[in-house]
C-alpha cells in the first residue's frame, strides 16, 4: 500500500543521526516488545512475517514516524492480538491506567474491524519454495515494473514503480508476499535482484555511477 | 535512557496481560537482553568477514553462496534464509538498506542500529547514497560505482568489506575485531 512506510527516495526527512555508543535496546520496553512478539507468534496472532509487516504498515502513520521501531513493532502486535481477538484495547487501557499511566497516549495500532483471516501457518517462518516452473526471464533480461499502485501489502516500493531495469540474479520460487500477508495463500514465484540505473530512478539529479538493485517478484515484472 | 515514552507503559501493559494469560514466560525479556547484547550481534559477521580476508578459498564460497558459508561458521540467529554478501573493491562500493521496513542479517550483523530503521536513511540511501556517505566521513572517489540492495523481499545482504590497509599483519582474530559493523552495512571503510 503507498503508506507512511515506503520512504525510499522521500525528501524532507533531514541528516541521518547517529547515536555514539548505542545499546541494543535503550530500554526494558524495547525488549519486552520483542517478547511480546513471541508470545504473540505463539499465540497465533502473528502467522507469518508478511502479516506482522503489513499490520505495521497499518498502524497510525504519526506513530509510525514518532513512536521509533520498537514503537512500530508494538503498534502492529497490539493490531494483530485484537484483531486475533485475544486481547482488547479497553483491557490493555485499563492495566496502563493501574501502572500510573495515561491509557490514551502513545497509541499506534489500528485494528480492523473485519480483519484478513490467516488460516494456516508458515512452515517455521521459511519463505524459501523451490518451484517446477521455469522462470519467465533470465539474467541480463530487460523488464519494466507494475505501475498500478495496491491496496494491500506488497514489496514493491513506489520509488520502483514503472521503472526499466535489467534481471541481475534469479532466486528460484519464494513465498508471495502481496497475498501472504492477507492469508490469501503462499503463491510462491520466482524472485529476481533488479538492477536500476540512478538515472532512470532520479533522472538528471542522479548522483554518478549508482545503481539500485531490489528483489521483485516475477508479478511485478514484464518484458522491456 | 531516563525519559519515559508512553510507548513503554503501553508495551510493559501487554507483555504483563500475556503473561497473566499464560500466552508469554516472564522470563523471555531478560532471555531476549541476553541474546542480543551477548549471542547475536556484529562480532559474529566480523568473524566471516575476518575468515573472508584471510582465507581466499572461504571468500569464494562466501560470495558464491552466504548462507552455507556461514553455515560453517555454526551462528545463531535468524533473518539469513538467503544470504548475499557483496564485496568492496578498488572500484566498486556497495551499500545495503531496506526502504519499505527494516529488513538487515540478524544473524551475522544482530539487531541493526536505530539510524538505520530511521525514516532518514530509508528515504535517502538510494537517491543520494554519496551525500548520506559523506555524512558517515566516507568521501568516494568520483569514478567508483556505487551499488544500493533495497532488501525488498527475503534475501538479506552484507558488505565484505575491503581489508585495511595493514590487514597482511594480523591474524584472523585481530582482523575480526577490525571489521565494524559499519563497515559490513557498508556506510564505513576502514
Amino acid at each position: 500500500m503507498d503508506g507512511i512506510h515506503d520512504l525510499g527516495g522521500k525528501y524532507g526527512y533531514g541528516q541521518v543521526i547517529r547515536e555514539t555508543r548505542e545499546p541494543v535496546f535503550h530500554d526494558r520496553w524495547e525488549a519486552r516488545v520483542f517478547a511480546i512478539m513471541r508470545g504473540a507468534s505463539a499465540a497465533g496472532a502473528v502467522k507469518n512475517t508478511d502479516q506482522f509487516r503489513h499490520a505495521i504498515e497499518r498502524i497510525d502513520p504519526v506513530a509510525y514516524l514518532t513512536h521509533g521501531y520498537y514503537g512500530r513493532w508494538l503498534g502492529g502486535l497490539e493490531t494483530l492480538l485484537v484483531e486475533a481477538g485475544l486481547i482488547s484495547q479497553a483491557h490493555i487501557g485499563s492495566r496502563v491506567a493501574e501502572l500510573g499511566g495515561d491509557p490514551s497516549a502513545g497509541i499506534a495500532a489500528r485494528p480492523a474491524k473485519h480483519p484478513d483471516i490467516v488460516a494456516y501457518e508458515s512452515v517455521a517462518g521459511r519463505s524459501y519454495r523451490p518451484l517446477q516452473a521455469p522462470p519467465h526471464f533470465r539474467v541480463g533480461d530487460r523488464v519494466r515494473t507494475r505501475t498500478t499502485p495496491s491496496a494491500g501489502h506488497t514489496r514493491l516500493p513506489a520509488y520502483a514503480r514503472g521503472q526499466t531495469g535489467r534481471i541481475a540474479r534469479w532466486h528460484d520460487g519464494w513465498v508471495f508476499p502481496d497475498s501472504n500477508a492477507h492469508g490469501r495463500g503462499e503463491n510462491p514465484q520466482h524472485l529476481y535482484t533488479v538492477a536500476f540505473a540512478g538515472e532512470t530512478l532520479w533522472g538528471a539529479e542522479a548522483e554518478p555511477g549508482l545503481t539500485v538493485h531490489l528483489d521483485l517478484f516475477e508479478s511485478y515484472l514484464e518484458e522491456s | 535512557m531516563t525519559e519515559t515514552v508512553p510507548q513503554a507503559l503501553r508495551a510493559e501493559a501487554l507483555e504483563s496481560l500475556l503473561v497473566e494469560k499464560g500466552l508469554l514466560d516472564p522470563a523471555t525479556v531478560d532471555q531476549v537482553i541476553v541474546q542480543y547484547n551477548e549471542r547475536v550481534g556484529p562480532m559474529n559477521g566480523a568473524r566471516v568477514v575476518a575468515k573472508a580476508w584471510t582465507n581466499p578459498e572461504f571468500r569464494k564460497r562466501l560470495l558464491a553462496d552466504g548462507t552455507s558459508a556461514i553455515a560453517e561458521l555454526d551462528l545463531e540467529g535468524a533473518q539469513t534464509e538467503k544470504l548475499v554478501v557483496v564485496e568492496n573493491t578498488s572500484d566498486v562500493h556497495n551499500l545495503v538498506v531496506c526502504t519499505l521496513c527494516s529488513c538487515y542479517p540478524w544473524a551475522v550483523l544482530g539487531l541493526p542500529p536505530k539510524w538505520y530503521k530511521d525514516p532518514a536513511y530509508r528515504s535517502r540511501v538510494v537517491r543520494e547514497p554519496r551525500r548520506v556517505l559523506e555524512e558517515f566521513g566516507v568521501a568516494l572517489a568520483a569514478d567508483k560505482a556505487i551499488r544500493v540492495w533495497d532488501s525488498s523481499a527475503e534475501v538479506r545482504y552484507m558488505v565484505l568489506p575491503e581489508p585495511p590497509a595493514d590487514a597482511g599483519s594480523l591474524s584472523e582474530a585481530a582482523l575480526a575485531k577490525r571489521a565494524t559493523r559499519d563497515s559490513m552495512i557498508g556506510v564505513e571503510i576502514l
